[in-house]
Parts: structure tokens; sequence; C-alpha cells
């Protein structure tokens, strides 16, 4: 499966009378995205805001980020199962606003972290401090369900990215990255002295807040299953999961995922990609313990040499995570796995909430409880009384003056286990 | 120019072997043995002023022993002080890591020594002072040197040390936020690659010893035991009156559940961040099931539900503050008579 991204670089956003891309400009008709966000009927309003790098802003709280993409060769469109049919993607091509987010707000439950502060101390942890986003903030018609607005937030977040990617149809791209997985026996063919490698990827799985959707499907009902790597690249899998931001998987994640990138970089130098395995993070044992059969089962089908599995979330999922690991490892298949810590705000606890010995090739996304002090935005965009009482917040987090000290966990990606930081902890 | 104080054992003070093991603490000015190599290694950037040596039995063999060594020591106004190195011997790791340790938490000044791998003192003081990796024998004193000088001039300076890997210490086990040059997902790729290739690599995080805890044997007669409610599942009263943390709790929660026959969502709700929190907030009794185990002591099932629940929050909470919330509240579950304990997670 071959797929080509066109590479667009947006380097600034405005509000304008027409939606365009101009150069690396790219211009947005508030009024007209507004009006098709507000089709949905359990929103009553979206107010849309510009945050750019650099700028005093601090939005919060943050549900989703989502890259700007449009499938403009080849079969299907991005984000299937939503904003398109559930037609197989991963092939032909696809444009890619570089540089542009959407970003998502909205208060969904009683406790519902996720900051990106544009500037300062924060900014430094999150990478969407260096996007030009466009940031909606959704609010719900009165008696609306929690999980009717968590899907209106979500497919808002959808629908404004289509739209923006759309903009970008009919532009050249001056570069273009190629990504091909071959069929396994072509592989085999080709390669046939390199290791065989693949990706466990785990999808946070949990309920309202933690859900992760593949072609539509919660993979929560899903059994370990796979997918080709440039699938994800048009938008397979999409994000309904915030809470604990620092280190769950956005959209933007999904779309950019770092392991399949630095794979496809070794591909047919040092190692055979072979693809890409997708688990879920479910709360019931009997579903940990199958669900982390079905992946050292695949991998071991496959033929693999050597696997990384990257974890969403901590805690609950730690077990996963070392089920994982200890069974494909006990089918002689060498793991490297990628997770976070909370070792305590001094450090010194124990990281993970399970262990093993077979996880002995760990990378680390950091300590999620290390205090850090935000300083006074000039510029909120959301809900900023949610700070004291977010996952890493507490009472008195947010202080008068405007400053905030919370744990780092409060910060959207900032500890991320795809790898996609380079924050980490010794 | 740093002041420091080098503590060392009665032979390489040069007094003598083992048959001189119980000499109790002096001290002498300036440095002896080991302490003219260290000492030059500094290049005048720090001196050795004072050296205080004890006999490795004496040490050991006296309770006393650390207080007169760290009175010897607090006279100088150091502002490090070395230990050893201890290399394998035994009693004398364990004095150097006594003496580092007792520097750090009495004085509030930083600490060193050195010892190799397997001498008992690193396991028991390592996450108490910085110690150095060496070899197994005094014939290692000059890389051991090598290596402590620049550490002791970084902590007297107040500087941040390297990793434990890249400046040959063991790791303290506090965990510690950098930036790597790398992300994650490179590094990742990279520390793959060279596990297939068989070569070493170094994991970030060391797996540590689980701490696994066996279930206590079954109460024999439950129609006649108190059994209690704990959860981590974060249910409070409504308003969640001791502001428990929805993540990383700082504390846990005692609340009164007398003559309450079954918790309800206008009197309590869950303060966890971690999970769906809609259905625990219509019926908190599924995270907390006071209304099931009222049935059962009303069918004379359980003897009686303990008048009160704890709670805090697990989402994101360290294990560390975990295990110093469940011995606090094991303690009063077991003063008021509770013969068993009912944890719900979630």
């Amino acid at each position: 499966m071959k797929l080509e991204l066109g590479i667009i670089k947006i380097c600034d956003m405005q509000f304008g009378p027409e939606s365009k891309i101009e150069g690396s400009t790219v211009f947005v008709n508030k009024e007209e995205l507004q009006k098709i966000i507000l089709e949905d009927e359990h929103l009553v309003s979206c107010e849309i805001d510009i945050a750019k790098p650099g700028e005093s802003t601090r939005i919060i709280p943050v549900k989703d980020v989502i890259e700007p993409r449009v499938k403009v060769d080849g079969k299907g469109g991005v984000f299937p199962g939503w904003m398109s049919k559930v037609e197989t993607v991963g092939t032909g091509r696809t444009n890619v606003l570089k540089g542009a987010a959407v970003v998502t707000t909205g208060k969904i439950v009683g406790f519902q972290e996720g900051i990106i502060d544009m500037s300062g101390e924060g900014a430094k942890y999150t990478p969407f401090s260096a996007l030009n986003n466009l940031v909606l903030c959704l609010e719900p018609v009165e008696g609306t369900l929690q999980y009717a607005y968590e899907k209106s937030v979500r497919l808002a977040g959808l629908k404004a990215a289509t739209y923006l990617g759309e903009l970008a149809r009919e532009i050249e791209a001056e570069e273009v990255r190629t990504y091909e997985t071959p069929t396994l026996i072509e592989g085999i063919k080709l390669y046939p002295e390199l290791p065989r490698v693949g990706y466990v990827l785990m999808l946070q799985s949990q309920g309202l807040l933690h859900d992760t959707y593949v072609y539509g499907v919660d993979i929560k009902h899903s059994l370990t299953t796979m997918i080709f790597p440039t699938e994800t690249m048009d938008g397979a899998i999409i994000s309904g999961n915030c809470v604990s931001a620092c280190d769950k998987n956005t959209t933007y994640h999904h779309l950019n995922n770092p392991v399949i990138e630095d794979l496809f970089a070794q591909h047919g130098k040092t190692l055979n990609f072979v693809g890409v395995i997708i688990t879920n993070e479910n709360v019931y044992l009997a579903d940990k313990e199958r669900s982390s059969d079905w992946s050292a089962k695949l991998c071991a089908f496959l033929g693999l040499d050597g696997v990384i599995i990257s974890q969403e979330g901590f805690g609950n999922p730690d077990t996963d995570l070392i089920m994982n690991c200890k069974k494909i490892e006990a089918k002689g298949i060498k793991t490297v796995i990628i997770t976070d810590e909370y070792a305590g705000r001094d450090g010194a606890s124990q990281s993970l909430a399970d262990a093993d010995v077979a996880a002995d090739a760990v990378v680390t996304g950091g300590n999620a409880n290390t205090v850090i002090q935000l300083p006074k935005m000039d510029k909120i965009i959301g809900h900023i009384e949610s700070v004291n009482v977010i996952a890493g917040g507490w009472d008195g987090s947010l202080r008068p003056d405007g400053t905030i000290e919370a744990e780092l966990q409060v910060i959207t990606g900032a500890t991320n286990e795809m790898g996609f930081n380079r924050f980490s902890a010794r | 120019m740093i002041r420091i104080v080098h503590y060392i054992n009665q032979f390489y003070a040069g007094k003598g072997g083992e048959e001189m093991a119980n000499l109790p603490p002096e001290k002498i000015e300036g440095f002896v043995g080991p302490g003219m190599a260290f000492n030059a290694g500094f290049k005048g950037e720090a001196e050795i002023v004072a050296t205080v040596y004890c006999g490795d039995s004496y040490f050991n063999e006296n309770e006393g022993a650390v207080d007169v060594v760290m009175g010897l020591i607090k006279e100088e106004n150091p502002d490090i002080v070395i230990c050893g190195p201890a290399f394998n011997a035994g009693r004398y790791g364990v004095a150097c890591g006594t003496v580092a340790a007792a520097v750090r938490e009495q004085l509030e000044i930083p600490s060193i020594t050195g010892m190799y791998e397997e001498n008992p003192g690193v396991d028991m003081f390592k996450s108490k002072t910085i110690i150095v990796k060496t070899r197994n024998s005094a014939a290692g004193m000059r890389d051991a040197v090598k290596s402590m000088v620049p550490l002791t001039l970084k902590l007297a300076k107040g500087e941040e040390l390297g990793t434990p890997a890249a400046e040959g210490y063991f790791s303290t086990g506090i965990r510690k936020g950098l930036f790597e040059e790398k992300r994650g997902s490179q590094r990742a790729v990279d520390m793959l690659l060279k596990k297939l290739a068989g070569e070493p690599f170094e994991t970030e995080y060391p797996m540590p010893q689980f701490d696994r805890v066996d279930p206590s044997p079954a109460i024999a007669d439950l129609a006649s035991a108190t059994i209690a409610l704990v959860t981590s599942g974060g249910i409070v009263p409504k308003g969640n009156p001791d502001h428990i943390e929805s993540s990383s709790a700082s504390r846990y929660g005692k609340y009164d559940i007398e003559g309450v026959d079954a918790l309800s969502g206008a009197t309590e709700e869950t303060a966890h961040g971690g999970y769906d929190p809609v259905a625990a907030n219509l019926d908190p009794n599924r995270v907390l099931p006071v209304d099931v185990l009222r049935d059962m002591e009303k069918e004379g099932i359980i003897g009686k539900l303990h008048r009160y629940y704890y709670t805090t929050v697990g989402n994101g909470t360290a294990v560390a503050s975990a295990k110093k919330y469940a011995e606090a509240i094991g303690k009063e579950l077991i003063a008021d008579g509770v013969q068993a304990v009912i944890l719900t997670s979630t």
C-alpha cells in the first residue's frame, strides 16, 4: 500500500471574507464555518478563535487537536467512518496543511483538562504551541447528555479540519513524502536479511473521554487487529480521548504517528517495517487478557523479530502494556515499550502501576507528576476555572494573579507515549 | 575555595589493618592517603581541609560513632563531604554510606562516595547520596578519583548532574526530567535495533522489584465480622469537602455512613478524574457498594458494615502515596476492630 503526502506549509492563519489558502496563509470565513458546525442539533454556540505560536494565549480545556488533510487522489476520503464513507484509505495522495490545526474545547465532564499555552514555560512541553490553531469553543444545548455532547464536539473538530483541508484540494504541493508498505511476501523477498519489525499501537478505550475510533468503530468493541501504517495518515484512527491530557493521543498524533514515521525512515535500510497491530485498553480483566493474547498471536503469525509497543494513558493501562510486553517477549520477539511515569511530585515513587522483568527496554516520556509553573496569559480561550479540579491540578492551582502551579499532566501531549516529544526522565 | 572534609577508615588513614579496626573516630588537618590524589585532582578549585577517620569495626559496632564523626565534620564547616571510596569492603561501605547520608540529612550539604556494585552499601544508600561506581579493590583508586573529582565539584557548586549512566554513578531512584536530543519514537527505534543486534542498550526506566501482597486467609465467620469499604474510586460527599484531587491525590477522606442505607447521586459524587464519571455520579453505590452491604447486614450474611468509609483517587497517584495512605488507613481499621475490607477500584 502506497500513500503520498503533499506537504503544504502553513505559517499564518487569519479570518477573512473568503476561506482560502494564499501562499502559506490560511484565511477562514468564520461565519461560514460556524454555520456548518451549528448544523449539529446538540450545539447551541460555536465561538471560533485563532491562537498562534508565541502569543500570550492559553487554551483550556482542550478536547482534541486535528491536522487538516484532504484526499486528492486515490480511494476513500479522510476520517473514514465519520467525514467519508468507510472505504479503506491509505493509498493515493493526501494533501496536508502542515503547521495548522483545529483545536476543540468544551467542558464536558467535571474534571477535564488539557492546556495548550502558546508561549512561556508550558509551550515547551506541548507540540501544539508551534502550530497555527483554529480553536472552536463549543457549548451544548441545555439538557444535552454528556455522551451526545462529547460526540458533537468530536465531530465538530473533524468537520472543521475537513473544511480547512478542502481548501488545499487544488494546491500542488511543493514537497511530497512517499510511504509504502509491501505485502508480507514482497517484504520478505525485498529484504531477506533485515529484521522484521512491527508496531503494536495501544488505543485507550475506557469509556467517555477515554475512547478511540477506527473507521467509525469504537475500538473497545473490537478484537486486536491490523492496519496498514498509511491508513493512519488518512485519519483511520481518531481520538475521543482527552482526560489526563499529557499522555492521550489526539487525532493529530494519530495522523502524525512518530513511531510509524521513524520506522518508515529505517524501512529497507536497517529493518523491514511489516505493519501495525492495533489493540485496545479496556477496563475488564478478561478483555485485557484476550486483547494481549491476540497482540502476541498476531506478532507471532507475522513472523516478527522485534516490536515497538506504545501505550496510551497510565495506571490501569500499565497492566495492558505489561501483558502485551511479556506475552510478545514470551514468543521470542524482542520488544521496546514507550510509556510515561507517575513517580510522584518528588520523583521518588515507583513509576508504573505494573512491572515485569521482560520489560527490559523502556523509553519514557517523562514524569507526569512533575510540578510546573505557568505564567499568566493575556488571553484565555475556554474555561480557566477548570484548573482547580483537573487531573494534575489541585485546589489553589489557579492563583489570583492568573499564574498556575500544577503537575505536568495538565498539558496536552506533554508526556506522549508514542514518543512524539523529546521530554524524558532518568 | 570549596571546603571539603574527607571521611576514610583506619586503613586508608595509615593507622593499620584489621587489627586496628576498633579505632574510635579521630580527625587530622588536611588530607592523607587517597585524599592526596583527590586534592591534586581539584587543581586548586577545592581543598580537603580535614580528614576524619574511624575503624570499620568500631563504626559498625558502636551506635554513637556516627554522631561523633558528624560532630568532627561539622566543626570544619565544609561545603561537601567525600567518603571513601570503599570499593567492595562491606563494613567500610556501610560506614561511608551512613556518614554520607547523615551529612545530607543533618548538615544539608552534598556528599559523595564510591563503591563496587556488589558492596551492600550500594543498595542501602544509593537513594540517600551519590555513589560513584568503582572497581572491586583499591587497584581501582586512580579511576575512582578520576570519576569522583568532577562530580564532587559539580555537587559542591550546586550544578545539575548528568544521567547516572553518563556520569558513572548509581541511580538514586529519584526520577528527573530532561529534554533528550532525539524524540522518544526515534530512541525506541534505536533501542530496538540494538536489542535485535544483540548489542548493549540502556533502558530509560529499569523495572523495579514489584511489591506483591499475598491475600489474607478467608474470614471463617462472616456473620459476625465487621466489614469496611475502602475505595480508590473517589466517591466523596457531594462538593468534595476535603478537596481530594481528581488526579495525583495528596490525601484520603474518611466519611461517616452511620444510618445511611444507600449512597445517592444527591449526596455523593466521584472526585476521580480518570474514568467516565456519568454512571458513578448517578449511582455512587456502583463504586462504593453501601447498598449491597446494608442488605447483607440485614440478612445476617455479614456482622456489620463499618461506620466509616475511606476514599481516595487512584488516578495518577504515585505508588508511594497510595502505600502511605493504606498504612494509615489499615492502622485505624485494625484499631477499630474491623476484620475485613472490601477494596473497590475503577
